[in-house]
């Protein structure tokens, strides 16, 4: 966070509030918040309800943010990492994870498309397509890291080349998994009223916040972002570090190719997370991390994800006609990007500064 | 060092990976059109019968066969989409591969794309290579009047299949074309055959502007301009996860529905796990009717459990009709009809027996 920024400035407590990173999407998502309120409470209205198994869930919109939205704050913690070592975004992301979801199924099904039971357990499918995963990260990181390829550049292989593999490892066939387990992961564990993606992310936020806490990764990271040459002086690897939050994000991509693999028991190679990898830049962008790399704030990034869907659900509510819809999203996205941008941040700063100083005059 | 060796090692693997993946998915290929030839081959008997039929028209094809038969292949480049799009393009992309071989007299050039832009420079490289015959099922309507306008001087004949496209009729020979109009009327149709006191649709719509859509749409807001009640009309853009979300949000605003239209089976599947978890029932005789698009076998089978309530058939197999065509041309005959309209049906979950869903998912 800001620490330098807010000890130097005497400011008044709002302007700290209002300089720090998590003030733009947490404003937007007030913003989106008052606007429904205004609008229509009922999207604020949970209700207890039973689903068709006979089991309790809670149902209403914010409950659906809860559970839409966790996909992308999964991928938006790996996006953060990969950004902030390596100045630059992963666009391979909605393609790996059409493999990670094919790898699961594929390992799940044991090859054939319509199984009665489990070929094998679902912990054991779903390692081995994080292992698949972190080797496909890999294998991004390396390009990035070592051959020095514009993260953009070296991600665009497995961009074009990773629906096509992941129809390959099925054989092009779409195996249906009849297994009531299996749902829990995008669905609900019975007797538990929350949608099991928000527990998932959950556990990965706590993951990550504990290993920012307690290992030195937050700092590695950063220093390789912000200067690489002086990070190598100082005795850090930073092909290293850039290869790592490759592999991190990759393990990301593999939770949220079970969750959504797990909500329709099924995939669509060409289909399935389609431009995810947009709207988890979009959230890093939205937390008011410099997409240049360098300091990250990652729960900013976090809420990023989750006012992203916020904001989608809120057009879906006030139906908003397809053809409008992208259009809508793209007028809001400009505005909350262009505010959080650094620079726009600085010159708002300088500006009040400007201000105050006559004000004292 | 060691590092590095280890990086440029990873590296080596990571691209036998892929050269591997793509000699394996050849391999699946060649595999799967041997599995598809018992489907086919009823077609090949009737077209042998028409063939008996019409004697000069027999003559024809042998001359046409000769030609082949003496090296003279047919030259055809072929536009398709992704087989990875759907269950309905793998059907099609085998069906076309398996047609249009050396043994059948063609030499074949195959380019697959989602994107209408690297679908035109495909076109573009086959009309500069010479190909004969130019096959075409574009990503989207617009766009092709000058590449086509390019084919018609080079001299290359222009065949739609599939789908049409928004240029001059003189550009292109034949259009052979799934009757999207007609699958979303028949649907419509069977929909207000139903008799239901009230229409209260969802309606779930593929990628806007594709052909698809639009005519599976058409039908439907001519209804809603009758007077049944318009939901939420919204795009899900074939995707069972954003189905999932819109329909989720229609239950969370409390409105009331009665009706799932959903423009392919994937979205269908979406709608229908929304509804699951807030404990709503679908399918025969149940609170909402679901209905999908484009007969996938597994959705077929929710037909077959009465949890779905009808099934739009998109007729994939193609390849014998445009064969018939270049047959027709090659011989210098004028064409009847210039659209050729696919054979299509609709299934309804009351009627659908187990040998259909075995003769017509794909």
């Amino acid at each position: 966070m800001d620490k330098k920024q807010v000890k130097k400035s005497d400011d008044s407590l709002v302007m700290r509030i209002v300089r720090h990173q998590m003030f733009i999407p947490l404003a937007a998502l007030l913003i989106l918040a008052v606007f429904n309120l205004i609008a229509d409470p009922g999207f604020f209205k949970i209700t207890l309800k039973e689903n068709s198994l006979g089991n309790p869930v809670l149902s209403g919109f914010l409950i659906t943010i809860l559970d839409s939205g966790s996909e992308l704050a999964i991928l938006a913690i790996g996006m953060t990492l990969v950004t902030a070592a390596s100045g630059g975004q992963d666009i391979s992301v909605g393609a790996a994870v059409a493999i990670a979801g094919s790898v699961l199924l594929r390992v799940l099904s044991g090859g054939n498309s319509r199984p009665e039971t489990l070929a094998t357990p679902i912990i054991v499918a779903f390692l081995v397509s994080c292992i698949v995963a972190a080797i496909f990260g890999a294998f991004n990181g390396v390009l990035v890291a070592y051959f020095k390829i514009q993260p953009m550049i070296a991600t665009l292989i497995l961009y074009t080349a990773g629906r096509s593999i992941a129809a390959w490892i099925n054989n092009n066939e779409l195996p249906v998994i009849n297994d009531t387990t299996f749902t829990y992961f995008g669905g609900f564990i019975p007797g538990v009223p929350i949608p099991t993606p928000f527990f998932i992310a959950v556990i990965c936020i706590i993951i990550i916040s504990l290993v920012l806490k307690f290992t030195n990764l937050r700092l590695y990271t950063q220093s390789v972002g912000i200067n690489e040459n002086s990070s190598r002086l100082n005795g850090l690897n930073p092909a290293a570090i850039k290869v790592l939050s490759f592999v991190i994000l990759g393990l990301c991509v593999a939770v949220v190719g079970l969750i959504k693999v797990s909500r329709i028991s099924t995939i669509n190679y060409s289909v399935i997370a389609k431009d995810i990898e947009m709207d988890a830049i979009l959230a890093v962008a939205l937390g008011g991390n410099a997409l240049s790399g360098g300091k990250f704030n990652m729960a900013s990034s976090i809420l990023g994800a989750y006012v992203i869907q916020s904001l989608t659900q809120t057009l879906y509510k006030f139906k908003v006609s397809a053809d409008a819809l992208p259009a809508y999203k793209a007028a809001v996205v400009i505005v909350l990007v262009v505010i959080s941008a650094p620079t726009v941040r600085d010159w708002f700063s300088n500006l009040s500064k400007k201000f105050k100083v006559k004000e004292v005059a | 060092m060691l590092k590095k060796k280890l990086a440029a090692f990873l590296a080596v693997a990571m691209v036998a990976a892929t050269v591997v993946g793509c000699g394996g998915e050849e391999k699946k290929e060649t595999d799967a059109p041997a599995a598809k030839t018992e489907d086919d081959a009823p077609a090949a008997d009737a077209e042998a019968d028409t063939d008996a039929e019409a004697d000069a028209e027999a003559d024809t094809d042998a001359e046409a066969d000769g030609a082949a038969a003496s090296g003279e292949l047919i030259k055809v480049g072929v536009i398709n989409n992704d087989p990875n799009e759907s269950g309905y393009r793998t059907a099609n992309v085998n069906d076309l591969q398996e047609k249009f071989t050396e043994e059948n007299g063609y030499d074949a050039s195959f380019a697959y794309s989602l994107k209408n832009d690297e679908q035109i420079t495909a076109a573009q490289k086959f009309i500069a290579d010479g190909v004969d015959y130019l096959l075409l099922s574009a990503a989207d309507t617009a766009g092709w009047d000058s590449v086509l306008k390019d084919a018609q001087d080079a001299g290359t004949t222009v065949i739609l299949f599939d789908r049409t496209i928004d240029a001059d009729e003189s550009l292109y020979a034949a259009s052979i074309v799934s009757d999207m109009e007609k699958e979303g009327q028949m649907a419509v149709d069977w929909l207000a055959g139903q008799n239901l006191d009230e229409y209260n649709v969802i309606h779930l719509q593929g990628v806007m502007g594709a052909a698809a859509q639009k005519g599976r749409t058409a039908a439907l807001d001519a209804k809603f301009a009758e007077g049944w009640n318009k939901v939420t009309q919204q795009t899900a853009e074939w995707n069972a996860e954003k189905a999932q979300q819109i329909v989720q949000s229609v239950i969370d605003s409390g409105e009331k529905f009665n009706v799932i239209y959903a423009e392919n089976d994937d979205m269908a599947k979406g709608a229908v796990a929304a509804l699951d978890a807030a404990n709503i029932s679908h399918g025969v005789g149940k609170d909402v009717i679901i209905m999908g698009f484009d007969c996938n076998k597994w959705a077929l089978e929710e037909l077959l459990k009465g949890n779905w309530n009808y099934d739009g058939q998109c007729n994939p197999f193609q390849a014998d009709y445009i064969d018939d065509v270049i047959k027709e041309l090659e011989a210098g005959n004028e064409l009847s009809e210039k659209v050729i309209m696919l054979e299509e049906q609709g299934f309804d979950a009351t009627t659908i027996t187990q040998e259909q869903v075995d003769e017509f998912g794909i």
